[in-house]
């Protein structure tokens, strides 16, 4: 007999609103400290990815005859030093910045529609239908993903908008599994039969009791995927298969600065944390949501 | 007076959360003399289980107990409180046991069942390989599991969980403790199997002259089985007194009203000439277990074949025990589920309607759900949540209109209007209940199905619901189906009984008629265990 | 059991088709062959090296014939590597790769496991701090960065270690390889033990357990680690994954010479047999690793039959 807590609330003061679960959600991130510094930090580099490059005296490929491979400096405006081309290496990195994190929101747009999309039908439909579509998801999991986007990036070329496609069509179906998973489980619950009992539409139940309640567990997903892109499409970078010149990105960067590093180590230092501190704060911001939304508490 | 086995003086038990400090138990004093039955009794919330575990010193990180338990056991006094850790480890399963409410997962899943009863033997006895199997075998027989010397091989997925409680009674019994703590052990039964764990309880209490602190929130069991009562509310014990003084003479307020909160009241039937409201000929449900792609799907025949009429103004209880398909009948009947059969409600044939056509006759038939957690949409205000009924069917009222109704349903049930800004995380059960009642109302239907409405409410609780349900009945003239595994609130309730098992009918009747006189062999067993004859 | 395995063996036979099917004509799909190269050869030269390779036939008879090669294991010729075939390639990489994600994974659950255990066992402490803070740094820097990393301080500050080459398994080099290519396993299984560990020490039959009288050691070994591992162990599978996925980055950095520097090489070179032959390949080599760890998981949990 331990089903029932204290209510939480105690008499009732007029007419006071409620506070919904997502306010209390939004409370409860506020508390995390380490989180909340997270998305701070992650706003900033976003700002400064994307103004950054406007701001910076030299611009994405101009070249500094005075300085080639000069390390950092104060003085001649360098202030992550420069490559080997004289390029300046923080306003390269921060012009990756935007390429890397449109990179991973965009691919993520693109998993989280497929994979909502694709696991809401699944599961609301239930029976051969999702038997059939989960079959195909599981057979897709068993691909060896990572080679047959390699094998993609080789066949057409090192095109941005491939690189996209690519990740996203890969990412959606972890996606499509978690939101099949909510959808079936929140099928079951009371609340969607009351709502059937009071004869309220198909449609209406997707969208009034099934879809925001599958939100919770879906940005938290989305927060712990976008990471896993900026990796992936730095991975691919990396190899010399993602993005190319005259673009690029913290992945060709740390390449660069790899080959680099006994002579000029910052140019593999300034990417690598950038590169870093980004999925550090993601995967932070991931582990606060999910325990600021998780169910148990409710 | 012998000296006690056990003595509770002043124990208060701490919380030390984030937000602060929190008393689960104040102040508790209590006495075991060995061989008693005591029983702790309290709703939930009271602070009865975090007393029983503090005994065994296995209260969580964040809980700090103060005050003092004594214990007289094989080494003389000791104060369980400050005896080290090493030596509480001596004690428990071997002097004290415990056995908890949840025999589902209070096994190890993934170890074979004599292995978990096993290990006490070797931890506290000398016993080891072939004996040991044996004392195992025999603690099996004793506790009433078939085919003992197969069983010890067995995991817990394998096992019901009435035969799951039973192999926690041989792990407790192991070691012949001297006090066995049973934690509502029958609580997550059927009453059925509920009858046959006390009754074993009984015998083996027998047997080892063990004492036994019984933890429970049922007033109905205690009667039939403690010696003595501590009634528990709020972290402190408000009356301790002998069972038979206790429910002949309640002396706390608190006590009486959870003695006079036990269902009472009956319904008389109504007059067979009124109008048939719902009529249902042959009912089948089947559910797929697998279905597969290319081969035959496995079914499982959940509802068999079920005839009923609800005249107007008639209650129609339902019981079973869990499986008997009993919620089943009611989402079909409701055509939340596919089924097989006829269904006629005021005259219009369900049967063949699809989701469109049915829907003007919805909000003529609504229901309400056991679950108060799980019947309410979380991210709605409770406003929104009594009015959606309105959208769908009064579309073309303006929002002060749907506002008034909302207003004058919240407070038809008894809940202040002033709430439908708030959400449903923030109310109790018993609230979160009078919503859901007011979702099914604000549609001023006629028939209303109640699926187990008020199981997971405290007794207190459960008879302000109850009353609330029959003054809307006598109000607006509803008729209603009353689902329920707890014969005391459907004799309290409903004027006549359908008792169901496995899918079928087993026994119909006028309520009083019923459990008078049951004629059939199983609804004779359900309604010995469900008032304990057979225990007593 | 046999059947079991019979049984997913045969079902993995679409997955394997759908991997050959779909990477060779993403191949021959690509523009440009692979002997476009920096040079334009004579007409007849070139028309006689397609002939060699039949890639002057229809599309649909090349795949049929890659097919039946492939059934015999011929992986076919290399386009790059003159004198190779592509299965020479590949049984030349691959003990140097099996070798370098074996110790790999061995170290990530060596000291993930027990980095998981502790800081669940001290929840909340210095220690599960520490631990924790470490395992996100490890989730957060990717390999690509460890490795180079490593290799700067390790090869060329402190010159401990070789900065590369194999020379054939010598274990100077291969601690900073094998160290790279774990960090971020390390991590994951970390997290994931504790996690799972802290789970099973909040359930009921772990209470059980204490109130049997067994001492915290007895309830941990004998009671909490099986169940805790469970989770682990299904994890194992894209752990191992990602392992050969982040062999393919340490064997370029470290110039080691395995499947995955193969596989990068033909990439880049666009040496479609060598290619083709490493993915599917790979994916044999997931398939197979999937139905182990299967196996392992359903030796561990008896709750899982092999009727399904």
């Amino acid at each position: 007999m331990t089903t029932e807590p204290t209510p939480t609330t105690l008499p009732f003061d007029g007419n006071s609103a409620g506070e919904s679960l997502a306010g209390d959600a939004w409370r409860r991130l506020k508390q995390n400290r380490a989180a909340t510094f997270s998305l701070f930090l992650l706003g900033l580099i976003a700002i400064a990815c994307v103004a950054g490059p406007w701001l910076t005296p030299w611009g994405l490929n101009e070249v500094d005859w005075n300085a080639f491979t000069a390390p950092p400096s104060i003085a001649d405006g360098h202030y992550a030093g420069t490559d080997a081309n004289g390029r300046d290496l923080l306003t390269r990195t921060l012009y990756g910045g935007q390429i890397s994190l449109s990179v991973a929101l965009v691919a993520t747009l693109v998993s989280l529609v497929i994979g909502v999309l694709y696991g809401a039908i699944a599961g609301y439909m239930g029976g051969r239908v999702d038997n059939l579509m989960m079959r195909f998801v599981d057979i897709m999991y068993s691909l060896p993903f990572m080679f047959l986007v390699i094998l993609l990036m080789v066949v057409f070329g090192r095109n941005i908008l491939l690189i996209y496609a690519a990740i996203g069509a890969v990412e959606w179906l972890d996606m499509s599994r978690i939101v099949r998973g909510q959808t079936l489980a929140l099928k079951r619950r009371e609340f969607v039969e009351a709502a059937h009992a009071l004869g309220v539409k198909s449609t209406t139940i997707v969208t009034r009791h099934l879809i925001p309640n599958t939100l919770g567990p879906v940005i938290v997903y989305v927060t712990l995927t976008v990471p896993k892109v900026i990796l992936l499409e730095s991975f691919l970078s990396f190899l010399g298969l993602g993005v190319q010149e005259p673009m690029t990105s913290w992945g060709v960067l740390i390449s660069e600065g790899k080959d680099m590093m006994q002579s000029a180590p910052w140019m593999l230092l300034v990417p690598s944390a950038f590169l870093a501190i980004t999925l550090l704060c993601l995967n932070f911001l991931g582990d606060g949501l999910r325990d600021a939304l998780d169910p148990k508490t409710r | 007076m012998t000296t006690p086995l056990l003595e509770i003086d002043r124990l208060r038990v701490d919380f030390h959360l984030p937000q602060g400090t929190v008393s689960a138990v104040k102040s508790l004093d209590l006495h075991i003399a060995p061989g008693e039955t005591l029983a702790l009794v309290g709703e939930s919330g009271s602070g009865k289980s975090i007393s029983s575990l503090a005994i065994m010193r296995l209260l969580p990180d964040l809980a700090e107990p103060s005050g003092s338990i004594r214990w007289h056991g094989k080494r003389g006094e000791e104060a369980l409180l400050d005896t080290p850790l090493r030596r509480m480890r001596q004690i428990r399963g071997n002097e004290i046991s415990m056995i908890f409410q949840e025999p589902m997962t209070s096994l190890n899943p993934l170890m074979r069942i004599g292995d978990q009863v096993r290990e006490v033997l070797k931890k506290h006895t000398s016993l080891r390989g072939k004996t040991a199997d044996e004392r195992v075998i025999e603690l099996f027989e004793q506790v009433g599991i078939p085919e003992p010397r197969r069983r010890i091989a067995s995991y817990p997925y394998e096992l019901s969980g009435g035969q799951r409680q039973r192999v926690m009674i041989a792990m407790a019994l192991a070691c012949e403790p001297k006090l066995l703590i049973a934690d509502e052990p029958t609580t997550a039964l059927d009453v059925t199997v509920q009858a046959q764990i006390l009754r074993l309880l009984k015998d083996l209490q027998q047997r080892y002259g063990m004492a036994i602190l019984f933890i429970t929130h049922d007033l109905g069991v205690v009667r039939h089985f403690a010696d003595r009562v501590c009634v528990m509310r709020h972290g402190e014990i408000v009356e301790t007194a002998s069972t038979q003084a206790l429910f002949s003479a309640p002396q706390h307020p608190y006590t009486r009203m959870l003695i006079e909160a036990e269902p009472s009241g009956r319904k008389a039937p109504v007059d067979p000439s009124l109008p048939v409201l719902l009529e249902a000929r042959d009912i089948k449900v089947r559910f797929a277990l697998k279905k597969r792609l290319f081969r035959p799907s496995e079914y499982f025949d959940a509802v068999r074949g079920i005839d009923l009429d609800i005249r107007r103004g008639q209650t129609l209880g339902i019981v079973g025990e869990s499986g008997s398909g009993k919620s089943t009948l009611g989402r079909a009947l409701l055509r939340l589920l596919e089924s097989s059969g006829d269904v006629r409600f005021d005259e219009t044939d369900l049967t063949h309607l699809d989701g469109s056509a049915m829907r003007p006759i919805r909000s003529r038939m609504q229901v309400v759900f056991q679950d108060p957690f799980g019947s309410l949409s979380p991210r709605l205000t409770v406003g929104e949540i009594v009015s959606e009924g309105l959208r769908v069917h009064y579309p073309l009222l303006t929002r002060r209109e749907r506002e008034a109704r909302v207003i004058e349903t919240l407070e038809e049930v008894a809940l202040d209007p002033a709430m439908r800004k708030r959400y449903p995380h923030e109310f109790s059960g018993g609230q979160r209940q009078r919503i859901a009642i007011a979702r099914a109302l604000v549609l001023k239907p006629e028939f209303l199905l109640l699926d187990e409405p008020t199981s997971a409410l405290d007794r207190s609780v459960q008879a302000t619901v109850i009353e609330l349900l029959r003054t809307l009945q006598a109000k607006h003239d509803l008729t209603y189906l009353f689902i329920s595994h707890d014969l005391a609130v459907v004799r309290a309730l409903a004027d006549s009984v359908i008792v169901m098992r496995q899918g079928e009918v087993v026994e119909q009747g006028e309520t009083e008629a019923l459990f008078r006189s049951p004629r059939d062999a199983y609804t004779r067993e359900l309604m010995r265990a469900a008032f304990l004859d057979a225990v007593s | 059991m046999l059947y079991y395995v019979g049984k997913r063996l045969l079902q993995a036979i679409p997955t394997l088709l759908i991997v050959i099917t779909v990477s060779f004509f993403l191949m021959h799909m690509a523009p440009g062959g692979p002997f476009d190269g920096e040079r334009q050869l004579p007409a007849e030269i070139e028309a006689n090296l397609l002939a060699t390779y039949h890639l002057d036939q229809p599309v649909w008879k090349q795949y049929l014939l890659y097919m039946g090669n492939l059934l015999q294991g011929d992986f076919g010729p290399s386009f790059r590597y003159k004198d190779f075939t592509v299965t020479e390639l590949i049984m030349q990489g691959f003990p140097v790769s099996l070798e370098l994600g074996l110790w790999a994974i061995g170290l990530a659950l060596l000291i993930g496991l027990p980095m998981g255990i502790v800081a669940a066992i001290r929840r909340n402490s210095t220690v599960d701090y520490m631990v924790m803070g470490t395992a996100l740094a490890g989730v957060a820097v990717p390999n690509f960065v460890i490795a180079p990393l490593l290799a700067l301080v390790f090869g060329v500050l402190l010159a401990w270690l070789p900065v590369g080459g194999w020379n054939d398994g010598h274990w100077r080099n291969m601690v900073l390889p094998v160290v790279a290519l774990s960090i971020q396993q390390i991590a994951y299984i970390a997290r994931m033990m504790r996690a799972s560990m802290i789970e099973v020490l909040g359930s009921q039959y772990i209470r059980t357990a204490r109130a049997k009288g067994l001492a915290e050691y007895e309830v941990i070994w004998g009671h909490a680690l099986r169940p805790a591992l469970l989770p682990v162990v299904s994890y194992l599978g894209p752990a191992i994954a990602g392992i050969i996925t982040g062999s393919v980055v340490i064997e370029q950095i470290f110039g080691i010479p395995g499947i995955g520097r193969y596989f990068v090489q033909g990439a880049l070179n666009r040496d479609y047999t060598l290619v083709m032959g490493t993915v599917v390949f790979y994916g044999a080599l997931i398939v197979l690793i999937n139905l182990i760890v299967d196996l392992l998981y359903s030796a561990l949990d008896p709750q899982i039959r092999y009727d399904h």
